[in-house]
């Protein structure tokens, strides 16, 4: 029996913004002080009014517009009726049938090695406001549960995928690539410990009979997903599970309502949650407190021009500009928009992009992890790379060598020393890492290294090829800006003379 | 005459004269409020104290020349469903029985900057909801005029207030004819303003596309001079109207040339108290005499009136007072053990029944598969009774009619009439439908001597017209001086 696997993602995202969406509240996470936080208005006190923060609505609208959806001129409010205790008015302004934005979509990369992608539909984009946090005993002793209005106001992106995704990894995948372009956009951090990205999955199954029919099975939502991984543990695990219950049950989506799951991250399973979703009737109506939205054309140019390049588009731009591999310029998207930045500096600047890609893949994500740094806070910029791999460049100095300069750059960094292109051209030749092209030097080096070593020359000339490695490691020691390559070639003639 | 028999404008010139004085004129309606309010019930809290010591303070800047506002210590009394800090706010509801509002609304602020003193809170049908009065959780309020019948609702305390002359001064809120029938019904002046017009920033919420404060006096100017204070864009309310707010109380008493009131016949027809239209054409008499023309006009859709508001107003009510849930604030039910039946019995014994009426009223419209044949509807409706006054207006200046089809009825006689009781809202619905401004002026005595409201209603942000052509008739007449007698007076 064949299966295609058939998931859809529904996506909370928090705004950056200073404010909360309908207060001037601080929107910061700040667990340990709870209900600081907090107004009349968050706090739905009798008499307080909602009132729109309109940079909350530009970042709305600055996201939906990278995830090339259509922003609806007209778009207003309504409440989202339900009774819960960090719900502070029982309702929830939210947007329901003229959300701000439908019908986009993510580009997601499926192949890391070929660099093939897929897109991924987006139904919508709306916007509404966060709920506060319920905090329960979890000791077991039944104490009061309390709560934190903190959060409550939070603007909140709610972003709803087709079920476009066919298997654990893509859903995956979607997730790290909407939470770069959201990091690249700076609309949010996208912190799943945090809260600020939470996601539910919807996950079924569509079975292909023998006699060529697909059978979807019953619809399965997954709540409490608090990791990229566990999303995609828990589709796995939730696959697997509807394989086997449409063995035992041939159950199909007609049968069953939506049912509600929750993972266990610790068990690694989902579990049956009270089926809360189709008991409830939210009772969506525009909230008369709030005025429509009108979202102008000129708007929707000077946002426009606020957008930065898609981290898709630019993995593709890098491999093309800078002649790297897909892969390459993967991990580079990867960390973000800065890192990113940085890499193309100095790929442009020292003109060499696979050198380049090889130093800040390496060298600079190994210091970084070391040094528990930023990009932004690494102490070579852009410019001295740039200025050390062009010595590579034009053969002033081995790799090796700059990388004794990279280590010594670091050690004047660290004592507080500027760091310039002079001090670059200093060190290399006060370590005399610059390298030997002068073959008289050489010549007389490789006699007097022969003269020492009969046995080795001995042992070569019986056709032992490694023994003269040992002869190149003491002339390399004597002349440091040889060229190995050029020392090994020298010797050989020398001794095959 | 005594200070409580003085109008508003008598009072701000003995002020300002120094004839009498901010704490005078304060110790005089609370000494009004004592001898009278035990048989009236206007108020449900009085803020002695802090009254007197306000009035102290503006007496004391006057004496130090410095600059006053426009109330110049003159005592208000606020319906207690407006947010005031120092004071509660209960909406007359056990929900909110021992509820103190953080901050003042939006009115409030404008009252204290205007150099008001706010005596109290006036008593309520609970949330606003209700016609008599009869649906506060703390009191009735009687009629001043007659002790067994209703100063008639919502803002029943704010009008029997100042019919009884324990305040020159009052606000109320306006969600269907809240201010201007129980001004008809205790012969005072009311005005429910332009949608817009006044910050619903702290006016707790009953309908919030309905809802608007406005003032009471016992005449026009008083009503003019208060709604200056009031009116004016506040940036926390998102539906307020950043919109110049003119002078009214210095075009008052500029009559208009060539008015054009309209008039809808039917509203003289079935069901209408005959000494109420009596005194409605006499007060079309009246007009005419003094040069206006009346034309016959039609309000097609107001007969959808009642059908309408009863399905606008609960679904929006019945998302405003989810809150009210025992969690985070107001009365909590202490039995219950969970989550669930704690809401349900903080709700069921924190609210009366008629708030409970409206919650399902509105839920079940909202519900899924009745919204579009209840709520949507509605809303529709709701459009073209709008356009039925755009229509109107295109050819008259203000609209006539009475405010309710009868004068102020017993109390207890329309309390288990539901139904009967929101018919009596016909007239004023539609100004909260169309959002548009209306004024109550008294029109007229009932052969029982009660009194009688005639209504003007004017295109949205033409509440000078109004009050223009309000003071057309009150010049001509002398309605407006009449006084209940009270039993202790």
């Amino acid at each position: 029996m064949e299966f295609t696997t058939i998931i859809g993602l529904e996506v909370h995202v928090q705004l950056l913004t200073k404010t909360k969406i309908f207060c001037g509240c601080a929107n910061l996470f700040n667990p340990e002080n709870p209900n600081v936080q907090t107004c009349p208005v968050c706090l739905g006190l009798p008499g307080s009014l909602p009132v729109m923060n309109r940079k909350a609505f530009r970042l709305a609208v600055k996201t939906a517009m990278a995830l090339n959806c259509n922003i609806t001129p007209f778009t207003k409010w309504d409440r989202k009726q339900y009774y819960y205790p960090d719900l502070p008015k029982n309702y929830q302004i939210s947007q329901y049938d003229l959300p701000f934005s439908t019908e986009g979509w993510l580009d997601i990369e499926t192949d890391l090695e070929t660099g093939e992608s897929k897109k991924v539909r987006l139904i919508r984009v709306h916007l509404e406001e966060d709920a506060g946090k319920n905090i329960h005993d979890e000791t077991g002793r039944g104490r009061d549960s309390r709560v934190d209005l903190n959060r409550a106001g939070t603007p909140l992106l709610e972003i709803v995928s087709q079920p476009d995704m066919r298997s654990p990894r893509e859903a995956y995948t979607f997730l790290n690539e909407l939470k770069l372009l959201l990091t690249y956009l700076n609309v949010s951090d996208c912190n799943m410990q945090e809260g600020s990205l939470r996601c539910d999955a919807n996950v079924n199954l569509h079975v292909h009979t023998d006699d060529g029919h697909r059978i979807a099975t019953p619809l399965v939502e997954i709540k409490n997903l608090n990791s990229f991984r566990g999303v995609e543990q828990a589709i796995a695990y939730e696959v697997e599970r509807q394989q086997e219950q449409w063995r035992e049950s041939k159950l199909t989506i007609d049968d069953s309502p939506k049912q509600t799951r929750g993972w266990d991250a610790e068990r690694g399973v989902t579990f049956g949650q009270r089926g809360k979703e189709e008991a409830s009737d939210y009772r969506y109506f525009p909230d008369p407190d709030l005025v429509p939205v009108v979202v102008e054309e000129s708007q929707l140019q000077e946002l426009r021009g606020e957008l930065c390049e898609p981290p898709a588009d630019r993995r593709k731009r890098f491999q093309t500009a800078y002649q790297i591999s897909s892969y390459d310029a993967s991990v580079i998207i990867d960390q973000g928009l800065a890192f990113a930045d940085y890499y193309e500096s100095v790929a442009s600047d020292s003109g060499d992009g696979k050198q380049a890609a090889n130093w800040v893949t390496q060298d600079i994500q190994r210091e970084l992890n070391e040094r528990k740094l930023t990009i932004d806070q690494f102490p070579i910029r852009p410019h001295i790379l740039s200025t050390l791999l062009q010595r590579i460049g034009s053969q002033t100095i081995t790799v090796k060598s700059a990388r004794e300069v990279f280590a010594e750059l670091l050690c004047r960094a660290d004592n507080d020393e500027s760091l310039s292109d002079d001090l670059i051209d200093g060190i290399i030749d006060a370590n005399g890492l610059a390298i030997v092209s002068d073959t008289g030097q050489l010549e007389e080096t490789i006699e007097a290294v022969i003269s020492r070593n009969e046995k080795a020359v001995a042992a070569f000339r019986e056709g032992k090829q490694a023994a003269v490695g040992p002869m190149i490691g003491q002339i390399m020691r004597e002349i440091k800006g040889a060229d190995p390559k050029q020392v090994r070639q020298m010797l050989i003639d020398k001794i095959s003379e | 005459m005594s200070l409580t028999d003085a109008t508003v404008t008598t009072l701000l010139a003995k002020l300002q004269s120094g004839e009498t004085s901010s704490t005078e004129v304060t110790e005089a309606c609370l000494a009004r409020i004592d001898s009278q309010d035990t048989d009236v019930g206007a108020f449900l809290h009085v803020d002695r104290e802090g009254a007197l010591l306000r009035a102290t303070q503006v007496d004391e800047k006057r004496k130090n020349g410095e600059p006053i506002g426009p109330l110049a210590g003159l005592p208000v009394a606020v319906k207690d469903v407006v947010c005031t800090t120092g004071m509660p706010t209960t909406c007359a509801s056990r929900m909110l029985e021992t509820f103190q509002p953080p901050y003042d609304a939006g009115a409030t602020e404008r009252l204290l900057a205007a150099d008001a003193v706010i005596v109290g809170k006036t008593n309520l049908d609970e949330f606003a909801m209700g016609s008599s009065n009869e649906n506060s959780a703390y009191h009735v309020t009687r009629n001043p005029w007659d002790l067994t019948r209703s100063p008639g609702g919502s803002s029943g305390g704010s009008a029997a207030a100042v019919a009884a002359q324990m305040v020159p001064l009052s606000i109320g809120s306006d969600t269907g004819g809240s201010i201007r029938q129980p001004a008809a019904f205790c012969g005072v002046v009311g005005l429910k303003p332009t949608y817009g017009r006044v910050s619903r920033y702290g006016l707790v919420a009953y309908a919030s596309s309905l809802d608007q404060i406005g003032p009471f006096a016992t005449d026009v100017t008083g009503v003019a001079t208060l709604l200056e204070v009031l009116a004016g864009y506040d940036q926390r309310d998102s539906t307020c109207i950043d919109a110049d707010v003119p002078k009214y109380r210095e075009t008052v008493d500029k009559p208009i040339d060539g008015l054009r009131i309209g008039v809808v016949p039917e509203h003289f027809e079935e069901g209408l108290h005959p000494d109420v239209n009596k005194a409605i054409r006499n007060a079309l008499d009246v007009y005419k005499a003094a040069g206006a023309s009346i034309v016959d006009i039609e309000l097609p859709h107001s007969k959808y009136v009642v059908a309408v508001y009863y399905l606008v107003a609960p679904s929006e009510a019945s998302g405003n007072l989810a809150r009210y849930d025992g969690v985070h604030y107001g009365y909590r039910a202490e039995e219950a053990q969970n989550l669930i039946p704690m809401y349900s019995a903080s709700r069921g014994q924190g609210f009366g029944d008629e708030v409970k009426r409206r919650i399902m009223l509105g839920t079940y419209a909202l519900s899924s598969g009745y919204y579009d044949a209840y709520y949507l509807k509605a809303l529709k409706v709701r459009r073209l009774i709008r356009q039925d006054f755009d229509t109107a207006f295109a050819d008259v200046d203000v609209i006539a009619s009475p405010v309710a089809p009868t004068p102020a009825f017993k109390l207890g006689e329309l309390i288990d009439n539901p139904l009967e009781m929101y018919l009596s809202d016909i007239y004023t619905l539609g100004a909260n439908l169309a959002g548009i401004p209306g004024i109550s002026i008294p029109a007229g005595l009932s052969d029982d001597g009660l009194p009688i409201g005639l209504q003007l209603l004017a295109r949205p942000f033409e509440e000078e017209r109004l009050l223009r052509a309000a003071r057309m008739f009150e010049s001509a007449t002398d309605w407006h001086t009449k006084r209940a007698v009270l039993n202790h007076d």
